[in-house]
């Protein structure tokens, strides 16, 4: 017998209004117990709960959701209470008590979506996306995927490879009878188009980037003002400042939001030789964080600059030191001078390296199998069609990964209804 | 008293003879039950075994030392290699088979099986008991007489509820000029047992006297001397050619003129035909827009004029059918000496099997070939093997042969009778089989007689010779395992690029540019080696790359095939899964998770609410 679980949906109390979300297949009898009698299905209505002594808990806006055609493909009950945290733990109480129910582990809900096949897999990614969303970015890409944009994608590409995988089936099985289209030109090309889809799919910047911001990386030698702009880019004093050379010592990190856009600000101690082992470990974590940069703010002589695929030469404190040649903006942050100037340019950059909107942008667990459709894909230019047949099978079951399972069943659909065979 | 054996066959077809070949060589005392006891053998529809697919459950099963493969050696009159240019793995061996040879080769075979006793009788109804009659005892023949057994095997063809149509007539039986048998038939109906209709059909037979040849593509046998069976002869009878031809736009004018009194489309037939072999009249109205239908012209035998126009099989009336052969190239002389019919047929629904073919709900039951909703004689062979084999350990108490669908064709079609039934005839295809870059012909033995030998199901002449070969394989791999370098092996003649590389011997073989000429210039020690041992070998090379590619999946499908589910599980139970799925879940019982996953329809979602539901189980 499944269990049913409850739990507070909207956020931390205290709030304006609380939403208790209970699902499961006693989730009719729990509302029965708190609130009498159920509700007409998906209507609101207002009533008091009470717990299991009769006393009073609050007077809220209940809903019935009967299963499966619900969010979570169970029966389920939503609970629209004051958001005190009083009236909450109240509440929560009283459910714990009846039989049968227990409060939810965090994702159960969308867990039970899934495993009742509300959702596939892609899609409850994209719901865990868009829960975790702080961004408009964010929060516009989960929403594509949780609304099966991925799965739609993944889906075209899999009808083309099954109907490829169709045609190379039928020269294998009934190629010397006569009867089938011995052309393997049409299969070929389709393949080739999937092969071309995945790789600009894969091409395009990751979803991880989205969700974790961008990682915007400050570092150059010791005393070169890197904390001073990295607390000015962050709005707080994140960074302890001061004249002496070295002062920063651990990578500090300050996730911010510049024009909606998500980044991960990380400051560095100074680049230097130094015979303080504090700080050599200091120098070999900004070493590690600045491989791991997206973008690389450089706060030193341009011409020592680090090799880096998106590097921003900055000549700070251009107030004392004067406007330095070889940089690509000087700024002074006592003055002002120059940060708007550097705020627009690091959204520049940023927006290159983020997923357009209307781009799909897809995680490691999608790259992963979309790698290996692609691998599966690159086999299928094999001449021999047995090992092109092979490619293609490969590729269908890493896609299949991805949102469903397409079998040997679905490909012999294709191929009968496709061609005329004969004995 | 009755007569008492350990295992009761019924039937003498493909599936009847290897059912009682297989459990006689386990040394059961084996009753093979058939109406006429000069039948058994018969080869009732086309003179051809093998193909694609087909030839590798041919090889398979020859493999397990069964019968199919000699006698269609002892019995074949051309020998085509399907497929020759593709792959070794979708290479399908095919031979047109003399009948009266065939059958001959049966019976000797099945007389050197000391304990196999031919019964000439009609089952008329199964002797029951046990608890609420669900256990088998034994046999009644329509004459009285009562046979014991601890098994039955009934391997009957298409004898439940059969009907033939010619045009718009039709007769009961089961094949032309034998009954059908019914009272057994009313038995089973009454085990309650998922039953569904499908139909098969035949072509008309013409006089190849009346043929004329000599306008006409000539097909000859194979000059390169492959057999089915390494055991046995070789090639002993002479060899005939086949011809092609096609049908035209006229053809097809007169079968659409003919079409109003087609049972099949006049709505008589209700069966579910096979969507692969249809007939000619099924394809020129789903396939309208073609030209025309190749057509193989088989000779039937070495004794006989018979020709089997292979891919005109039709049901239409006797007028239609004469027209329709006439208008086609070659044929406008022809006569027709048996006219084409078409069979309906009930089957009982696989999935009240488990994977040893045994009917879950009768203990000692056993079903084989058409009976399970397959068609072709090497699918009925190949379950008569596995049928055969599950009763006799099921009689001895022994662990009887799993085939596995990562290990063997055999697997694959009794995976998925078992799990997706037969909504059509099943016919074997080497595209059911995921994993048959490793399931080839030529690597059959390697795959399964080992297995086999352990199941007791293999007799003294083929171990002696499984031994050798594996010996011999055993000395290939040990000679192969030197590092050389891409010079060395240039320097010995082989086609390739000298480009310092350096790998084992066996890993060059997997080039195509070194050949076995250049195996046995660097190992001459190898030269007594056959030929086919060391083509196998190059072949399993050149796939080795793929299948390694593979084997992380094979692990995942067997640990998910580990997962075992409870056979009572009561999947209508478990939140989220569709009432379709529920049904089909029902009537497929999967016994693992890892089969669940492959009932069509299941999604990955049902299958996790599956196993956490078994899993919430077995805690509880």
């Amino acid at each position: 017998m499944t269990s049913t679980i409850f739990a507070l949906s909207s956020g931390s109390p205290p709030a304006a209004i609380g939403v208790i979300r209970i699902s499961g297949p006693r989730a009719g009898a729990a509302l029965e117990a708190l609130a009498g009698p159920l509700p007409a299905p998906r209507t609101a209505a207002l009533r008091w709960l009470v717990d299991a002594r009769g006393d009073r808990l609050d007077r809220a806006l209940i809903l019935w959701f009967p299963g499966p055609r619900t969010a979570t493909g169970e029966d389920l009950a939503e609970l629209h209470v004051h958001g005190g945290r009083a009236v909450v733990a109240a509440l929560q109480a009283a459910l714990g008590a009846v039989d049968g129910l227990r409060p939810a582990e965090p994702g159960e809900f969308t867990r039970r979506a899934f495993a009742n096949g509300v959702i596939d897999l892609a899609e409850a990614e994209g719901l865990g996306d868009l829960l975790a969303a702080e961004t408009e970015g964010q929060r516009r890409h989960a929403l594509a995927i949780a609304g099966g944009a991925l799965s739609r994608q993944v889906e075209a590409w899999q009808q083309a490879i099954l109907e490829a995988s169709a045609r190379i089936e039928a020269i294998l099985d009934f190629g010397d009878e006569g009867d089938v289209d011995a052309d393997e030109a049409r299969p070929r090309a389709i393949a080739d188009g999937v092969a071309a889809g995945i790789a600009r799919l894969l091409a395009a910047p990751p979803a991880e980037r989205l969700r974790d911001g961008v990682r915007v990386v400050l570092a150059g030698p010791p005393n070169a003002g890197k904390s001073t702009l990295f607390n000015a880019l962050a709005g707080r004093e994140a960074a302890i400042v001061t004249d002496i050379p070295g002062t920063t010592r651990d990578v500090i990190e300050a996730p911010i939001v510049l024009a909606g856009q998500p980044i991960l600000l990380i400051d560095t101690a100074g680049l230097r030789d130094g015979d303080d082992p504090v700080e050599r470990i200091g120098v070999a974590r900004a070493e590690d964080a600045l491989a791991g940069a997206d973008i690389l703010l450089w706060l030193g002589d341009p011409g020592a600059a680090p090799d880096h695929p998106d590097l921003i030469r900055i000549g700070a404190r251009c107030d004392a030191t004067g406007h330095r040649a070889g940089v690509d903006l000087s700024v002074s942050v006592h003055a002002g001078e120059g940060m708007d100037r550097l705020r627009d340019l690091l959204i520049d950059h940023v927006r290159a390296l983020l997923p357009r909107e209307a781009d799909l942008a897809v995680n490691a667990r999608q790259r992963a199998a979309l790698e290996e459709a692609l691998e599966g894909l690159h086999l299928a230019t094999s001449p021999d069609a047995l090992l092109f047949a092979e490619g293609l099978r490969l590729a269908r079951v890493a896609l299949d990964r991805i949102t469903g399972r397409a079998g040997i069943e679905d490909m012999l659909d294709g191929l009968f209804g496709r061609f005329c065979i004969g004995k | 008293m009755p007569d008492s054996f350990d295992i009761i066959v019924v039937g003498g077809g493909h599936a009847g003879t290897e059912a009682a070949a297989a459990a006689a060589r386990m040394g059961a005392r084996v009753a093979l039950v058939s109406m006429r006891r000069d039948m058994i053998g018969a080869m009732s529809c086309n003179p051809a075994i093998g193909g694609l697919g087909k030839g590798h459950l041919v090889r398979e099963v020859d493999a397990c030392d069964g019968l199919i493969a000699r006698a269609a050696d002892h019995a074949a009159i051309h020998y085509r290699m399907l497929n020759a240019s593709k792959g070794a793995a979708v290479q399908g061996p095919r031979v047109q088979a003399d009948r009266v040879r065939y059958r001959a080769a049966i019976h000797e075979l099945l007389a050197d099986l000391p304990s196999l006793e031919i019964v000439e009788g009609e089952a008329a109804s199964l002797r029951l008991g046990g608890p609420e009659g669900r256990r088998v005892k034994g046999l009644v023949l329509a004459d009285g007489r009562m046979l014991a057994a601890r098994a039955v095997v009934l391997a009957t063809g298409t004898f439940l509820n059969a009907r033939l149509h010619f045009g718009m007539r039709h007769v009961a039986g089961g094949r032309v000029g034998e009954g059908a048998s019914v009272p057994l038939a009313e038995q089973l109906r009454a085990l309650d047992l998922p039953m569904a209709r499908l139909k098969t059909g035949t072509p008309p037979r013409l006089d190849g006297r009346t043929i004329d040849w000599a306008a006409l593509d000539r097909q000859e046998s194979d000059a390169d001397p492959w057999t089915m069976s390494p055991l046995g002869k070789g090639r002993v009878a002479p060899q005939l050619f086949c011809a092609i031809s096609r049908t035209n736009a006229e053809t097809h004018a007169i079968i659409r003129g003919g079409l109003d009194r087609s049972p099949l489309f006049a709505g008589v037939i209700e069966g579910q035909g096979p969507r692969y072999c249809p007939s000619i009249e099924d394809k020129v109205v789903r396939f309208g827009d073609r030209d025309g239908h190749q057509i193989f012209l088989e000779p039937e035998g070495l004794d006989t004029h018979l020709v089997y126009p292979n891919g005109i099989s039709t049901s239409l009336p006797e007028d239609v059918q004469i027209a329709l052969v006439r208008s086609i190239a070659g044929l406008d002389r022809a006569e027709i000496v048996q006219m084409g019919y078409a069979v309906e047929y009930d089957h009982i629904d696989p999935r009240a099997l488990d994977s040893g073919l045994a009917v879950r709900a009768m203990e000692g039951l056993f079903l084989a070939g058409q009976i399970n909703g397959t068609t072709g004689y090497e699918e009925a062979a190949a379950q008569g093997l596995v049928a055969g084999m599950s009763a006799a350990a099921f009689a001895g108490g022994t662990q009887p042969m799993r085939f596995d669908r990562t290990e063997s064709y055999i697997g694959v079609m009794i995976d998925d009778l078992t799990l997706h039934g037969a909504s059509e005839p099943y016919r074997m295809l080497t595209a059911r089989a995921e994993y048959r870059l490793r399931l080839r012909a030529d690597n059959a033995p390697t795959r399964l007689t080992g297995a086999a030998i352990a199941a007791g199901m293999v007799g003294p002449e083929r171990r002696a010779w499984f031994e050798s070969r594996m010996a011999a394989r055993q000395r290939l791999e040990e000679a192969t395992t030197e590092r050389l370098s891409a010079d060395r092996m240039a320097d010995t003649g082989a086609q390739v690029t000298r480009d310092g590389s350096v790998r084992s011997l066996g890993e060059w073989l997997r080039f195509p540019g070194v050949g076995a000429d250049t195996l046995l210039a660097l190992r001459p020690a190898l030269a007594d080696i056959d030929g086919d041992i060391i083509a196998e070998f190059r072949t399993d090379a050149h796939y080795a790359p793929y299948l390694a590619r593979q084997e992380d999946e094979i692990q995942r499908l067997k640990s998910d095939d580990g997962i075992a589910l409870p056979a009572d599980m009561d999947f209508a139970g478990i939140p989220g899964l569709s009432n379709e799925m529920v049904e089909r879940l029902g009537k497929a019982r999967p016994s693992s998770i890892g089969a669940a996953g492959r009932v069509r329809g299941v999604t990955p979602a049902a299958l996790a609410a599956i196993l956490v539901h078994a899993r919430r189980r077995a805690a509880a």
